[in-house]
């Protein structure tokens, strides 16, 4: 299609109104609210849902929510989850939940932000937080270990303690705290 | 006694009636008797046969067609009906001739419920549906749900059935009865009490195969609790079968507890390689690691089970100390990093000028058929001492054989040892003392453990020697060439009863490692004329063709759960 081009007036092609208007606008913004933000020293506030970096959380009693369940690790789109299971070897840490990572390392240069392995955790042990800009100077630091993980994830206020209560359950039907009851009715 | 799964239990009971049911409106015919697994005599087909004959799959947890029928876990509930009786005791005829079907008033446990003559079965009611759904609804009332810890998730019953008939909520308001968690029921299995549904699989298990009757049920009601004889460990060699039938993540093994995801593994067919009974197996690997062997059913080899020792020999494929590099010893020195070409070339001009009768060969009986095959025309052109080292061990009721090495019936048919294995070792020894025998070839020995020492090694004017860990024996090398494991490369092995069974590639090999019958050909081709053939099956079709024991096979024939070598029916 030829768009058809109409002739300028002599109005127009005069050029310094259409100068004088442009200052006009320039001119007018001096006067209003600046909408210029000062990045990186000021940053947004990002809205409620917003998706940004995955980290671990611990519950209120300092216990490593994940048990290692390597389901966030199977869902992951990118692969940039790696966890390391404990292996056979009990940790007292664990305690009545029996599982934790020996290592949990999620690659932030592979991370999509998609939020699968936030919707996956049977445990709520891993949360999109609200960090978007993460920088490193090389590649290794961009890959974030459970330390650094559980350090920035910080505490969350589990409403169930699931684990908790299994365990105070347990106890109350006098079954030991790691379940070593070798007591059987005769 | 519990039957052996090495005889041949699985053999056709004399010809015996069929009968004609219906499954789901779909008429079948089945024999009226089929075979007990324990005792191997004649019973009645029972309905749930007939519905896997029908390809109708009924959900069970307590039924495994290995073991005596138990029928506690009543998942298998089906709805029948029967031929309706006059008076007369002759069948009602509906208008158009055909029988008139009484629907029984109450449904029957497929496990245990024998079929008869005009039987009609139906899976696909919304009565067996709401059964179903109403008995795991049951199951699960004081199982803990932990499947985020539980080693079994993945490939757990309960999961399944519960994505099939299961309640997305819980109706159970009361407090889960709760019972003893991580119970050491012996050194390998592990026991969570509280996940398991009691279907008594373990405990058939281990007393009617196993013959080793260690398990029971004790407490009563929802209390019920599984355990071993009170101060004896669970320990006979068969317990972590009880791992793979558990229906639940009850039994656990633990060696491959909380070690890797199921989902994450991938399933390789192969064949264990620590005895002569060459039970079939799947290797389970992630990454090029690998994570556990389970059975592979074969009624012909293992049935659906395989010993504790030979799943727990896999470590050492993995260890760090694998030979890794190609090398060669330089004049007056120690063994040089070199390549693949160059120590082949090294070799095959060794063997070319050596005169004949002045070469030895000793191979393992753990190397495939087509290694040995190849190392067999390479003999034969050499006119080299062969042998082959003996390993035994006891043997046992069930699948443990005698001979603990996985291939010495291929070192036989493929024409590699034609004497008695380990009868020609000394008669080597004693030719290279006499300096007859100048250069000796040893794949995957450690020799100086079988009366060849270090002294005698020394006489040799080279030592060639492929294997898969350093030992004495790679330590004293000429030219050492690393080799691989049978689950990181292709191949067949002939087990004690004469059957070859393929086996595939699970993992990667470390650093150069090369399959031996790859690297072989290289070095017997320039020397025999046989041209290399560019893979397994080609060169497997060959042996065949070559050796009168093998003659009817081709790699096609082996399938998934091997044939029989003609030359050694027995």
């Amino acid at each position: 299609m030829i768009v058809k081009r109409r002739a300028l007036s002599f109005w127009e092609r005069l050029y310094v109104p259409a100068l004088l208007g442009g200052i006009k606008v320039t001119l007018g913004h001096f006067f209003k609210k600046s909408v210029t933000m000062q990045y990186p020293e000021e940053k947004w506030t990002v809205p409620e849902g917003y998706r940004g970096a995955p980290y671990l959380v611990k519950d209120q009693e300092d216990r490593t929510k994940c048990v290692s369940c390597q389901l966030c690790e199977f869902v992951c789109p990118p692969r940039a989850i790696t966890i390391t299971p404990p292996g056979p070897t009990a940790s007292a840490e664990a305690g009545n939940v029996e599982k934790m990572p020996k290592e949990f390392e999620i690659n932030m240069l592979r991370c999509i932000f998609c939020g699968f392995c936030q919707e996956v955790c049977p445990e709520e042990a891993i949360f999109l937080m609200k960090d978007y800009s993460l920088t490193g100077t090389n590649r290794e630091e961009m890959i974030y270990n459970k330390e650094k993980l559980l350090s920035l994830g910080g505490i969350h206020q589990d409403p169930i303690q699931k684990w908790k209560q299994k365990l105070r359950e347990a106890r109350e039907q006098g079954i030991g705290a790691e379940g070593h009851s070798d007591k059987v009715d005769p | 006694m519990p039957p052996t799964a090495t005889q041949e239990t699985e053999t056709q009971a004399p010809v015996i009636d069929t009968i004609a049911i219906k499954v789901d409106g779909r008429e079948i015919s089945i024999p009226k008797l089929s075979v007990d697994p324990i005792s191997g005599r004649p019973v009645p087909t029972t309905m749930i046969q007939a519905c896997a004959a029908a390809g109708v799959e009924v959900p069970h947890y307590c039924y495994h067609p290995k073991l005596p029928v138990s029928g506690n876990c009543r998942m298998c509930l089906v709805e029948f009906g029967t031929p309706a009786m006059g008076p007369d005791r002759k069948p009602i005829l509906n208008a158009d001739g055909t029988s008139k079907i009484a629907k029984s008033p109450r449904p029957a446990i497929a496990c245990a419920s024998p079929v008869s003559p005009g039987m009609e079965i139906y899976t696909t009611t919304p009565g067996v549906k709401e059964m179903r759904t109403s008995i795991l609804e049951f199951l699960l009332i004081n199982h803990p749900l932990d499947c985020p810890i539980c080693d079994q998730a993945g490939e757990c019953k309960l999961q399944e059935y519960s994505m099939e008939y299961g309640q997305a909520e819980s109706r159970f308001a009361e407090t889960k009865v709760h019972k003893p968690k991580q119970v050491d029921l012996g050194p390998r299995i592990m026991l969570d009490d509280e996940r398991c549904i009691l279907c008594t699989r373990c405990i058939r298990f281990t007393r009617d195969i196993a013959g080793d009757d260690a398990l029971g049920i004790l407490n009563r009601g929802g209390h019920n609790t599984l355990s071993h004889y009170p101060g004896k460990p669970f320990d006979n060699n068969y317990t972590l079968n009880t791992a793979d039938i558990c229906p639940v993540g009850a039994l656990t093994s633990k060696d491959f507890r909380f070690q890797m995801r199921v989902w994450f593994l991938k399933e390789t067919n192969s064949v264990c390689t620590s005895c002569a009974t060459g039970c079939n197996i799947k290797i389970g690997s992630r990454e090029d690691r690998i994570y556990r062997y389970v059975p592979r059913d074969n009624d012909s080899v293992n049935s659906c089970w395989m010993c504790d020792e030979g799943r727990l020999n896999y470590k050492w494929i993995g260890r760090e100390d694998r030979i890794q590099t190609v090398s060669i010893r330089k004049a007056g020195g120690g063994l040089e990093s070199s390549s693949w070409t160059e120590a082949l070339k090294h070799v095959t001009g060794l063997l070319k000028q050596a005169t004949p009768g002045s070469v030895a060969i000793i191979a393992s009986a753990r190397q495939t058929n087509e290694e040995l095959f190849l190392l067999s025309t390479l003999a034969k052109k050499l006119d080299a001492l062969t042998d082959v080292v003996p390993r035994s061990g006891q043997a046992d009721a069930l699948l443990v054989s005698a001979d603990r090495n996985p291939n010495t019936t291929g070192a036989a048919l493929t024409g590699f040892i034609t004497a008695k294995p380990g009868s020609i070792l000394p008669k080597i020894a004693e030719s290279i003392r006499s300096g007859r025998i100048r250069t000796l070839l040893v794949i995957g020995e450690d020799v100086t453990r079988h009366g060849l020492d270090a002294a005698l090694l020394g006489k040799l004017d080279t030592l060639v020697v492929s294997d898969i860990l350093p030992n004495a024996t790679t330590a004293l090398a000429h030219v050492l060439l690393p080799g691989r494991a049978h689950a990181e490369k292709r191949g067949t092995f002939t087990n004690i009863k004469g059957r070859v069974q393929k086996f595939m590639r699970a993992v990667e090999a470390p650093g150069e490692a090369r399959a031996e019958w790859e690297f072989l050909q290289e070095l017997t081709t320039p020397i025999t004329g046989q041209a290399g053939f560019a893979g397994i099956e080609a060169l497997f079709n060959h042996m065949a063709a070559e050796r009168p024991g093998l003659k009817h096979l081709t790699w096609s024939d082996l399938k998934d759960s091997g044939a029989t070598a003609s030359g050694s029916e027995g």
